[in-house]
């Protein structure tokens, strides 16, 4: 009997171990799908213009790297760029943004797709872009088309102040309308998650009034603080980077699209003995612990991989042209190319048929005037000779 | 018990078989896969007969095509459809410029014989020809586009003529099928589309900037009716052509950047250079030498000119590993023909410059009215890359060159006066032929804010009035339409032609500046359309054997050949306002207001009050403990 009790004990522990792995299981897999998105999109902007905005322009291409390396395709990045520093006359190295001194590092690198570029970018391109009213015309490059399993990565940089952004030198973005934009994406559902990181002078203000749910924000500095410059480099001659993005970018350098490491760990970058401005962030909005949020939930890409074990013969891919032999039975009489300054026909060229509009104001005007001054010499008698 | 003990083992089975049970399902899905697919490819084989067809482009096709082949004739072959052929083919040419600068020309070409444009055949199968241009071309009926983006200006006088010009900035021009009804919208959606396709801002194009040629730019390909209602053109001079321009253009190649001529292209060198244009050019073109079908050709080409102190170094020593800072290692496989030119007409004996590594293989070719010879290195054969298995180019020179023969035509631009009200525009172009004078045809496309006066036009050759035998003048209309003026002057030899005409500069309203004003507005180059008598006699004939820089433009008669000229573009400033004015404004306002109305308002309703100061704190307790006392309180 105690031989029985013991078997049927021992069956039951190893029923229950068994059930314990097979949750483990699939927590390992639920954790993989527990924080809701499918897609990533990141929507990257530089407001600053002229030369001495150097350091704007790197700012966002060294955020545009670190997105682009773990993962997120260039079809999903709407990036904007306000002014060209790579090609400006000013630059000594054509083609490149440094972002670290002594040219270390080239952020612009080889494979970069600017969607908004020059003066394609104002606050009201941007506030489009955010909530989908692009005109019909727009191509698909320069949409975001985010839908409600969406994890948006915003990232702005540039001049701004106490609840302002500037944009370009001539226009500004107040923080009320970025946080109604971010409403109107919220009741459109066009996110799931959004992470907003800005870094500018005083940057926690533009985050202060947001309202909608599932959002986390960082910045670069505090109200009454300003966000500063990290390293000139001599040969170029102008800053290089700002602080907050310098370090932000050598953290990121160190993720790797598997990487376990969370928000919390960003929070940390920049502490004030290496920014002098105080970084902060937002998290009451946002529904998950910031601790169980990947940073690869937003920097990265959801990807979704079929593995296939079948193999697929490639044919050989060029074939010699075949010359094909008067196939047709009809005669097609033979094409010409069309003179290119046919001047006998240009001297004698008809003038266009110009399409008739009625007469505008002025010259009804006139005749009126004409009209009224001859009735009123001659009398009205001689308005049957007109009529 | 026992009862007990098989239940406890059935749970586990169970459990196990649930872990087990998502592979199982996997491959059970990929068996019926596998099933479905042998299926097809054994239904598509007994449908098909013709030998000498791909087996693959057949299983594309037939879905497609056959359908649409009900209408044609009972001969045995239009029941089988015939696959579209596309053909890729890649050159590069290097000529050394007398100024000791190298000018590098790319080519790349693919010929499709098919048509976009043709009723009920809908082409979904898309091998060498890019889909998104095939899209664009089918969904907007372009007959012909031709796209360039450049940086820099060609100086004809120092570099002689390009191969395939362009001026600086963007230019886009568009000839669109006659089906069409409403070629404005068109035109708007398709620079929209090409802005998203190339990275540029082409969506400022628009009607402000969009003119209608009324005799320059005909068609470079195949048609007859010329109706200039379907023609658009439109410049931005401001446009910037960097990496993200250049990245999405190479992606349109069969080969991208992997493979052939295109691993040259590595940014950081191209746009280190005093030029560099990249363009793409579609139309329809002869399909043989009989010329009874249409093929269509897609044509990129990148042209860069590299700067003899900047990349050179100072050293009249270039190759392709300077230049590019790579070297070729094969070609490219989906190519039929990928070669070198190497222009060695001013080096016969070998004098000027050495070449290595050397080719027996000669070319000549008559291109822009002169007969050149060129070497060629044909990267399909595998003993060009040697036994490194790379391609590096090296040319050196031993002597100095001459002098450059000038250019037959050439072209100068500039802006005089002074002040922000008034100015004149100069258009001078130079004859230099000796003996031969020839029409040219001059386009000018000036935006509405420089209010042109045409009744102060004036066109002088050898300081006599010299009257245009053709002008077309649209006038501007504000904020609508810029001014277009044609005239076909004819040029006496030897001769300099000036243009001139005054304008007035308009004010813009405040919302209409750029947000750097102050740098300036810019007016597109003028566009100088001329058949410049050849020296040699040109081929009018077209073979398919030709190099493909030679082969651009058609040539109608041996005695001339086409040539356009790009002027500079203007930089004109307009009276700008003072952007920092209103802040200024109001921070003055308000301060006057709240000093002078405040005080005097203070002034008239301010009353004075006498207010006891509350006493200290040993006051108060005395107070306390005299009113305890009853003994009367201290002040």
């Amino acid at each position: 009997m105690s031989h029985d009790l013991l078997q049927m004990h021992l069956k039951a522990v190893i029923s229950c171990l068994v059930i314990v792995l097979y949750k483990v299981h699939t927590t390992k897999a639920g954790q993989f799908f527990s924080s809701g998105h499918t897609n990533n999109w990141a929507v990257l902007v530089c407001t600053s213009r002229f030369w001495f905005n150097y350091r704007h322009v790197a700012n966002t291409l060294s955020v545009y790297r670190s997105v682009k390396r773990l993962g997120i395709p260039d079809s999903h990045i709407v990036l904007m760029l306000a002014d060209d520093m790579a090609c400006n006359y000013r630059n000594p190295k054509p083609a490149t943004v440094f972002s670290h001194k002594n040219m270390e590092l080239n952020v612009y690198g080889d494979d970069v797709e600017v969607d908004y570029r020059g003066y394609e970018v104002t606050v009201e391109n941007f506030l489009r872009v955010l909530t989908g009213r692009l005109p019909p015309s727009t191509p698909r490059s320069k949409r975001l088309l985010s839908d409600d399993r969406s994890n948006i990565l915003i990232y702005l940089t540039g001049h701004g102040g106490n609840g302002f952004l500037k944009f370009q030198d001539s226009e500004e973005i107040s923080n009320m309308e970025l946080a109604d934009a971010f409403e109107q994406m919220w009741q459109k559902r066009r996110y799931n998650e959004l992470l907003f990181i800005i870094d500018t002078c005083q940057g926690a203000s533009m985050y202060e009034r947001f309202y909608s749910p599932n959002l986390m924000a960082l910045a670069s500095s505090q109200v009454g603080e300003d966000s500063l410059s990290h390293q000139p480099d001599l040969g170029i001659g102008v800053h290089l980077m700002d602080k907050y993005t310098f370090y932000l970018l050598e953290f990121l350098e160190e993720v790797h699209p598997a990487s376990q490491a969370n928000m919390n760990d960003l929070f940390k970058v920049c502490p004030q003995s290496q920014c002098v401005s105080t970084p902060g962030h937002r998290t009451d909005l946002f529904q998950r612990d910031p601790g169980s949020v990947l940073i690869t939930d937003f920097f990265g890409s959801v990807r979704k991989v079929e593995i296939t074990k079948d193999t697929i013969n490639l044919t050989s891919p060029v074939e010699p042209p075949i010359k094909r032999s008067g196939s047709s039975d009809i005669q097609i009489e033979s094409l010409t190319y069309v003179d290119q300054l046919p001047v006998a026909e240009i001297i004698h060229q008809k003038p266009k048929q110009k399409d008739w509009h009625p007469p505008d104001g002025f010259i009804l005007g006139l005749w009126t005037l004409i009209l009224l001054v001859f009735f009123q010499t001659y009398g009205i008698k001689h308005l049957k000779h007109i009529f | 018990m026992a009862a007990h003990r098989c239940g406890l083992s059935l749970v586990c089975i169970l459990i196990f078989s649930s872990l087990a049970h998502p592979s199982s399902c996997d491959t059970l899905e990929k068996a019926n896969d596998n099933t479905a697919e042998k299926r097809s490819i054994s239904e598509v084989n007994t449908d098909g007969s013709v030998a000498g067809e791909a087996l693959n482009e057949r299983q594309w096709q037939s879905t497609d095509a056959e359908v649409d082949r009900s209408d044609s004739t009972t001969h045995s072959e239009a029941l089988t459809p015939a696959a579209a052929r596309d053909e890729f083919q890649e050159e590069l040419v290097i000529r050394p410029l007398h100024s000791g600068d190298i000018y590098a020309s790319f080519q790349f070409r693919t010929l499709w014989d098919t048509d976009f444009l043709q009723e009920g055949q809908k082409v979904s199968h898309y091998r060498l020809f890019p889909k998104s241009l095939g899209q664009v071309l089918s969904k907007f009926s372009v007959r012909e586009l031709h796209i360039s983006f450049t940086q820099g200006f060609w100086r004809t006088m120092q570099w002689g003529q390009p191969f395939i010009p362009s001026p600086p900035g963007a230019e886009l021009w568009v000839w669109f099928h006659d089906t069409v009804s409403d070629v404005d919208g068109n035109w708007k959606e398709l620079t929209n589309v090409l802005s998203g396709i190339f990275c540029a801002s082409l969506n400022f194009i628009d009607l402000t900037n969009t003119v209608q040629p009324s005799a320059s730019f005909k068609p470079l390909g195949l048609g007859n009716a010329t109706d200039h209602r379907f023609l658009r053109y439109a410049t931005l001079p401001r446009e910037i052509v960097c990496t993200e321009n250049l990245t999405p253009w190479k992606k349109l190649l069969p080969c991208g950047s992997k493979a052939g001529l295109a691993v040259l292209m590595k940014s950081e060198k191209l746009f280190h250079s005093s030029f560099h244009s990249q363009a793409v050019h579609i139309r329809p073109i002869c399909q043989d030498e009989q010329c009874s079908s249409k093929a269509w050709e897609l044509r990129q080409t990148l042209n860069v000119v590299f700067d003899l102190h900047t990349s050179g170094q100072g050293k009249k020593e270039w190759s392709l590993f300077k230049m590019f800072s790579r070297t070729l290692t094969e070609a490219c496989p989906l190519a039929s023909s990928s070669k070198v030119y190497v222009d060695i007409t001013d080096n016969p004996e070998g004098e000027l410059f050495e070449l290595s590594p050397a080719t027996p293989l000669l070319g000549q070719a008559v291109v822009l009215g002169d007969r050149r010879t060129y070497s060629v290195y044909d990267l399909s054969r595998a003993e060009t890359f040697g036994q490194l298995r790379s391609f590096n180019l090296l040319l050196r020179w031993k002597g100095d060159s001459g002098d450059m023969l000038r250019p037959l035509l050439h072209a100068e631009r500039y802006v005089a006066g002074f002040g922000l009200q008034t100015g004149e525009i100069h258009t001078v172009i130079y004859n230099n032929h000796p003996y031969r004078a020839f029409p040219v045809l001059l386009m000018d496309s000036v935006p509405w804010y420089l209010q042109l006066y045409i009744h102060t036009l004036t066109v002088t050759s050898k300081s006599r009035d010299n009257k245009p035998s053709y002008i077309h003048y649209q006038p501007a209309k504000d904020r609508h339409r810029p001014h277009l003026l044609e005239m076909l002057i004819q040029l006496p030899p030897h001769s300099m032609t000036e243009v001139t005409v005054q304008f007035e500069r308009a004010l813009l309203k405040w919302t209409e500046y750029t947000p750097d004003p102050n740098h300036g507005f810019y007016v597109g180059s003028s566009v100088v359309s001329a058949l410049v008598p050849s020296m040699v006699a040109m081929r009018t004939n077209f073979t398919q054997d030709q190099p493909l820089f030679s082969s651009f433009v058609p040539v109608k008669e041996e005695s001339s050949y086409f040539v356009r000229v790009y002027t500079e573009p203007l930089l004109v400033n307009l009276p700008t306002p003072d952007f920092s004015m209103p802040y200024n404004v109001i921070c003055l306002t308000c301060t006057v207001v709240a000093v002078g109305y405040g005080s005097f308002y203070n002034l008239l309703t301010r009353t004075f009050q006498v207010d006891e100061p509350s006493p200290p704190l040993s006051k108060r307790l005395a107070n306390l403990i005299r009113r305890m006392r009853g003994v009367p309180l201290l002040t």
